[in-house]
């Protein structure tokens, strides 16, 4: 049965080893077999996920391909996604570590496979390169990195057992009939210990070897197997018995690593294949500027063509680039953290919606998971049968009226998933479906027929102004150097009419030259557009476009976070635009120029939250910074803060939707977490929704502080200007030049 | 064209309806003027004959059909027609109720007559009669003038007749058609009976569209808790189903005369008014300045009713733990 | 059953109105019109009543008024199968004795089984459409209907009466329905579905018949805002000043709770 030991055979050779040592032909033969086996396993797996992403729509992701490449390969070996954010850094290490390790030995045992079938196969015993300096470098780095790779695996496992949080894989919402996740911690452990047992198998056979062989000296620079052996020795083993029991152990370490292989495609070892594939293809600007409804196809041979669904009702609605995020989803859990509608009780998690729809897509496919899936009493969620529609079957329209867009679960992924534009097309399914609650649709009605939120006339809309003592023109009977883009709620909400006032003083007693709409003005549609109504969006964008150009200005500032976003991210795709900012970047730009000067600082102990849509969405966070730093202003931050802000809940077009079921409100919560920062004199916002979220949550939660809007502070340092006007800026538009 | 003025009694399960003394009272004044005769139609099936005594008007004309024992408007309309053909009235009042939105237009449509809706003033000045309506959802009235016809009056436009009964009563043969109607009764149905009764209360907390959604009925019913009354509609609430339909203040709901009455985000449709306008304190919590709320009210405020119900209901409960 | 639902556009009563310089009119040259809501209503009930049984139609009738194309394009997103649109001048509002008379004569010709339309609309000051229209045709009518459905070849009728009271009457053939409100809150037809409908066209152009000479009768003498019985005391400052204004008040008066 065993063949004799090899040491004798090869007792003169160069340093290197025997690849089959002590296997038999026909052991080799059916070796070969299994791996033949195990690799059609493995494509057959593949080819039907890619058969699968093939069914998907178009998404446009092959721009840049070089770029694309290089940026996930660098973000993958540099495991950047996966070290970001707090406390993630050891987890980085040690995933890092277990990835570099597996990277080493696949290549490893490559090199080998190359060696041995092919080199020797073709150019003989001679030509083989698996042996002198080559040999011993091959070795001593594989020992390193499979002794790295074995800690990073015992490191992640430790933490598994530790419990966290984020693996912690209990259900936002529990199903009516309840539901058990056991096969998915299950397949996690599966896959732990298919890692852990390849890499202690590997070294147990490097030990054995080196113990059968007699130590050859060489032999030391595999560190790793070289100590083992010695403890093999140590506990008493002869060199024969050594060997028969590396035959053994060979064998148990090649089922397994052809196990592995097999399994790859149907566990969660996909994501090792697939989230390079996510994050070469991710595009992350997918929630800024979210994809348009698939096209009505042109119209052939006479018979009316069949509309596309407007938003995700079937697989085939889902891009093929979803499809492929779903499989990416490694269950990490930073969304289902981050997420402000989980947070608040509200039957979201982004997780539980990417696993729940990708095991109901590869059920409704037939593509098997082994273990990693969710069993349910009841055929319904990710159980549900083949054709239930996805937005409001698979996934409940209360899940997908739960988020707030904030773009936190995105921001944090580290594979790539862009789970915002997904709930937003699933979202267009049900308002198509006229699945919409009443407040929302009234809100809806509402834009529709008087163009803002507020169901008041357009003819109300510059009534703040009122209270001004000057007046401020109307850029469509005469040119103006800024077109203020004020925004429903700064026109209309008591709270921020009087910040409206206070940014229109400012910017008068600057001598900038700016107008507004007036009535010509509609709301912008960022949440519009997020709530799922596509056909307001573009409506509202016709009638703002038309109003735009009926305007003479150079650029566009807006009051609202949200406004800006859509205004500079999505509606170039519409039409021509101009340069958009957010008022704090403007006022950034009037301090540095001096047309705003600061002498009296306030001193105010502080702190700013930073709105998601200026932030995380934009980018924008120094401007307020700024802003308070001339305010005089002792900033403490929150500990989300930057683009890392919490989400006040009032995003993608929440504001207009029930919030009293949630357990604890996000902005209560937010609230909370400027309580903890010691005394603070204001809780500083820059977006009229804040204002009015944050003012309601601070007096439900009973906060010692009040909230401001950021020029409260502002206005207070400023330099006032003179009774007589003292090198004010040019009064004639056509005179003012900025930056 | 006479100088009558034919009033249409309404009446429900052996009761007149509180527009009747309303229109009568109207009617003899204009009577007065024309120098006619306030002529009460009474519309039944036998059982409710002993209604026509106790009218305030000059003269009953009691109709008597099993078609009449309840209300058909097919059955009505051939009455009225008829007798409107018959007697040539100057004008024929109609209360502004279910029973006479659907009478009016259709008997303005087969006599010809003009029709005033939504009336809530009516003189005569010489050979015309001025009517004075609300239009616009009561934001505007319509100053109109007819040479007679139809008018169908808000309830509350005009006092109650004082002093009742003693009345001719006339029995006027029932009009040829009623055996072939193309409509019959088929159940009256009433409302449910298990919820509390809003008309008995003297403390009203009511809620309208302004309150956004079912779940932020909780603040009134804080509210109400705080001041041991009890929680009440408008119809947009009603109708969406967050409160039940006993609840509804107004035209289609209850009317309600308690010693408080809240509103909460109610705008003060005429209809909604018409049900509360005589409560003895009025506090009216709308955003819109301009709500016509505000002009039954006794106390406003435009502060946002989500900051001052729980403001109130906080102030209260202070106050009452503090006594 | 072929079900006719008459729509009118009215004045969007968000906006102020502001009168003609005459005063008999509001200045309608400058206001927004939208769809009146109890039309909106008895366009739900049709579709209730079509969805529950089938081969019944719907067809949505609306004078050329301003924004009409908006409301009847969304009708047909909704469901309705056929929209016409009755050209002529209607800029300066017509009164609901006109109204009745033009839908009178084009419903003739549509050979309905059953008329639905908003118990009312805010700018009947010579009455509503709905019974104007009955009487013109001579058809039983209901009106203040909060439920209408088949019913032994006609329908069954739910009328609502003042304190909850509702009455079932059955109508034979055509009738016309008041509706005050739907079995349900009128659907929500997402936006890309009426620009849908409105690229597929579908609107039906004829031009509306004369109006009957005779008019409403009325004349109108002058419009005007009403003066307020009594007008509210308003009470200023924040939310927590006006909660403790209130409660003084409401304890001056001996209401707080003993």
């Amino acid at each position: 049965m065993i063949t004799e030991p090899g040491m004798f055979v090869l007792a003169a050779a160069e340093e290197t080893r025997e690849v089959f040592e002590n296997v038999a032909t026909w052991e080799k033969g059916l070796f070969y077999g299994l791996a033949l086996i195990s690799t059609l396993v493995f494509l057959g797996g593949f080819g039907r996920r890619v058969r699968k992403y093939r069914r998907g729509r178009p998404a446009y992701r092959f721009d840049h391909l070089p770029r694309r490449i290089v940026r996930a390969v660098s973000r993958i070996y540099a495991q950047a996604t996966v070290s970001r954010g707090k406390r993630n850094g050891i987890v980085g290490v040690a995933h890092g570590a277990v990835m570099w390790g597996f990277t080493a030995l696949l290549i490893g045992t490559t090199i080998l496979a190359i060696d041995t079938e092919f080199v020797r196969l073709f150019w003989g015993e001679d030509a083989s390169f698996f042996k002198g300096p080559f040999y011993l470098t091959y070795s001593v780095l594989l020992d390193i990195l499979g002794l790295a790779f074995v800690a990073g695996v015992i490191t992640l496992g430790v933490r598994r057992r530790s419990k966290p949080p984020t693996l912690d894989y209990t259900r936002a919402q529990e199903p009516e009939h309840g539901y058990d996740r056991g096969g998915m911690r299950r397949g996690d452990w599966l896959f732990v210990g298919l890692l852990l047992g390849l890499g202690l198998t590997g070294f147990l056979g490097e030990g054995l070897r080196i113990r059968a062989n007699g130590f050859p000296d060489f032999e030391e620079w595999s560190p790793v197997g070289y100590t083992i052996a010695k403890g093999i020795e140590g506990v008493g083993l002869g060199a024969a018995t050594a060997s028969d029991l590396q035959h053994v152990n060979w064998w148990v370490h090649a089922v397994m690593a052809l196990g592995f292989v097999a399994l790859i495609p149907f566990t969660k070892a996909m994501h090792l294949v697939l989230d390079f594939a996510n994050l070469a293809f991710t595009d992350p600007t997918s929630a800024r500027r979210l994809p348009r409804p698939a096209p009505a196809p042109a119209s052939g041979n006479g018979s009316p063509p069949t509309m596309p669904n407007p938003g995700i009702l079937a697989l085939e609605d889902l891009t093929w680039k979803e499809l492929l995020s779903l499989d990416a989803c490694t269950k990490c859990g930073r969304c289902h953290q981050v997420c402000p509608a989980k947070a608040s009780g509200a039957p979201l998690s982004p997780r539980d919606l990417i696993l729940d729809l990708r095991q109901w897509v590869d059920s409704s496919e037939g593509i098997p998971a082994v273990l990693d899936r969710e069993a349910r009493p009841e055929a319904d969620g990710p159980r549900a049968p083949q054709g239930t529609p996805v937005a409001g079957g698979v996934i409940p329209s209360q899940t997908l009226w739960a988020c707030t867009t904030c773009m936190a679960c995105v921001e944090v992924c580290p594979v790539g998933i862009e789970h915002v534009p997904t709930i937003v097309g699933m979202r267009r399914q049900l308002v198509d479906g006229g699945d919409v609650e009443p407040m929302l649709q009234q809100t809806l009605q509402n834009f529709a027929q008087q163009g803002n939120s507020h169901g008041k006339s357009s003819r109300m809309r510059a009534r703040w102004t009122k209270g001004l003592d000057f007046k401020i023109p109307d850029a469509r009977k005469e040119p103006v150097e800024y077109l203020w883009f004020v925004g429903d709620f700064a026109s209309f909400d008591e709270r921020s009419q009087e910040a409206s006032r206070r940014v229109a003083t400012i910017l008068h007693e600057a001598g900038i030259s700016f107008g507004l709409l007036h009535d010509g003005e509609r709301n912008a549609g960022n949440d519009v557009r997020r709530v799922g109504e596509e056909g307001l969006f573009e409506l509202l964008v016709e009638q703002n476009l038309a109003a735009f150009e009926s305007a003479e200005f150079r650029s566009i500032f807006t009051t609202d976070p949200h406004s800006l976003n859509t205004l500079r991210n999505e509606y170039p795709e519409f039409g021509d635009m101009r340069p958009v900012e957010h008022y704090t970047e403007l006022l950034v730009r009037l301090l540095d120029e001096g047309a705003l000067q600061v002498d009296r600082p306030t001193g105010a102990r502080v702190t700013y939250h930073d709105p998601c849509y200026l932030a995380r969405y934009n980018g924008v966070t120094d401007a307020p910074r700024k802003l308070l730093a001339a305010s005089g202003a002792h900033l403490v931050e929150m500990p989300r803060n930057g683009a890392n802000t919490f989400c006040c809940g009032a995003g993608g077009g929440r504001i207009w939707m029930d919030d009293s079921k949630l357990t604890e409100r996000p902005s209560e919560q937010r609230i909370k977490e400027a309580m903890g920062l010691g005394e603070l004199d204001y809780f500083v916002v820059a977006c009229p929704k804040d204002l009015a979220m944050y003012s309601d949550a601070a007096k439900t939660v009973g906060a010692p502080f009040e909230v401001i809007e950021i020029t409260t502070l502002l206005e207070r340092a400023l330099v006032r200007p003179e009774p007589v006007a003292v090198g004010a800026a040019p009064s004639d538009p056509a005179q003012a030049e900025t930056s | 064209m006479g100088n009558d003025i034919l009033v249409l009694v309404e009446h429900h399960a052996g009761a007149v309806h509180d527009s009747a003394a309303e229109l009568l009272g109207k009617a003899r004044e204009l009577a007065a003027a024309t120098g006619g005769e306030a002529l009460a139609v009474l519309l039944h099936d036998g059982s409710a004959a002993s209604l026509a005594s106790g009218l305030p008007a000059d003269r009953v004309l009691s109709v008597e059909h099993e078609a009449f024992a309840h209300f058909l408007p097919e059955a009505y309309v051939l009455a009225m027609a008829g007798l409107m053909a018959d007697r040539d009235p100057r004008l024929t009042l109609v209360a502004n109720t279910t029973v006479g939105m659907d009478l009016a237009g259709s008997l303005s449509a087969r006599t010809s007559a003009p029709l005033a809706a939504y009336c809530i003033g009516l003189e005569v000045e010489g050979d015309v009669v001025v009517a004075t309506n609300q239009v616009f959802g009561g934001k505007l009235h319509a100053e109109v003038e007819m040479p007679g016809g139809i008018a169908s009056v808000v309830a509350g436009a005009f006092p109650p007749a004082e002093g009742a009964g003693g009345a001719t009563v006339e029995s006027v043969g029932a009009p040829d058609g009623l055996g072939n109607l193309r409509m019959r009764f088929l159940a009256r149905v009433e409302p449910e009976t298990s919820d509390v009764d809003i008309t008995a209360q003297d403390i009203l907390i009511s809620v309208g569209r302004g309150i956004g959604g079912d779940e932020n009925i909780e603040l009134a019913e804080d509210l109400a808790g705080a001041l041991g009354g009890v929680v009440s509609a408008s119809r947009p609430v009603a109708d969406a189903g967050w409160l039940p339909k006993t609840r509804q203040v107004g035209k289609s709901g209850r009317k309600v005369k308690p010693k408080l009455y809240i509103a909460c985000g109610i705008s003060g449709a005429p209809e909604h008014l018409e049900g509360m306008r005589d409560a003895d304190l009025i506090i009216a919590i709308n955003t819109d300045e301009n709500a016509p709320i505000f002009d039954v009210a006794h106390f406003g405020t435009t502060e946002d009713l989500f900051d001052v119900v729980p403001a109130l209901t906080e102030a209260l409960e202070a106050a009452a733990s503090a006594a | 059953m072929h079900i006719v639902v008459p729509m009118k556009q009215t004045v969007d009563l968000v906006e102020e109105l502001e009168l003609n310089d005459d005063g008999t009119d509001v200045e309608r040259e400058y206001l927004k019109f939208i769809s009146n809501e109890w039309d909106e209503q008895a366009l739900e009930e049709a579709l209730l009543i079509k969805e529950a049984s089938p081969g019944t139609t719907v067809t949505v009738v609306g004078l050329d008024e301003v924004d009409v194309d908006q409301t009847l394009f969304a009708a047909l997103a909704k469901g309705a199968d056929r929209a016409i649109k009755l050209g002529g001048d209607f800029e300066e509002g017509i009164s609901s004795h006109q109204r009745a008379s033009i839908l009178a004569q084009v419903i003739e010709g549509l050979s309905a089984d059953l008329i639905l339309i908003g118990v009312q609309s805010p700018e009947d000051l010579d009455g509503q459409t709905g019974v104007l229209l009955a009487g013109t045709l001579d058809l039983p009518h209901v009106s203040v209907a909060i439920g209408v459905e088949p019913h032994e070849g006609g329908v069954k009728v739910s009328q609502e009466f003042g304190a909850g009271v509702v009455h079932e009457i059955a109508v034979d053939g055509p009738a016309v329905i008041g509706v005050q409100a739907a079995r349900q809150a009128p659907r929500y037809v997402a936006i890309s579905r009426i620009r849908q409908a409105m690229q597929a066209g579908g609107l039906e152009e004829q031009e509306a018949p004369e109006a009957a000479a005779a008019g409403s009768g009325l004349t109108i003498r002058r419009l005007f805002a009403p003066e307020a019985a009594s007008q509210a005391e308003m009470l200023g400052g924040d939310a927590d000043d006006v909660a403790a204004r209130l409660a003084q008040i409401i304890a001056d008066r001996g209401l707080v709770k003993a």
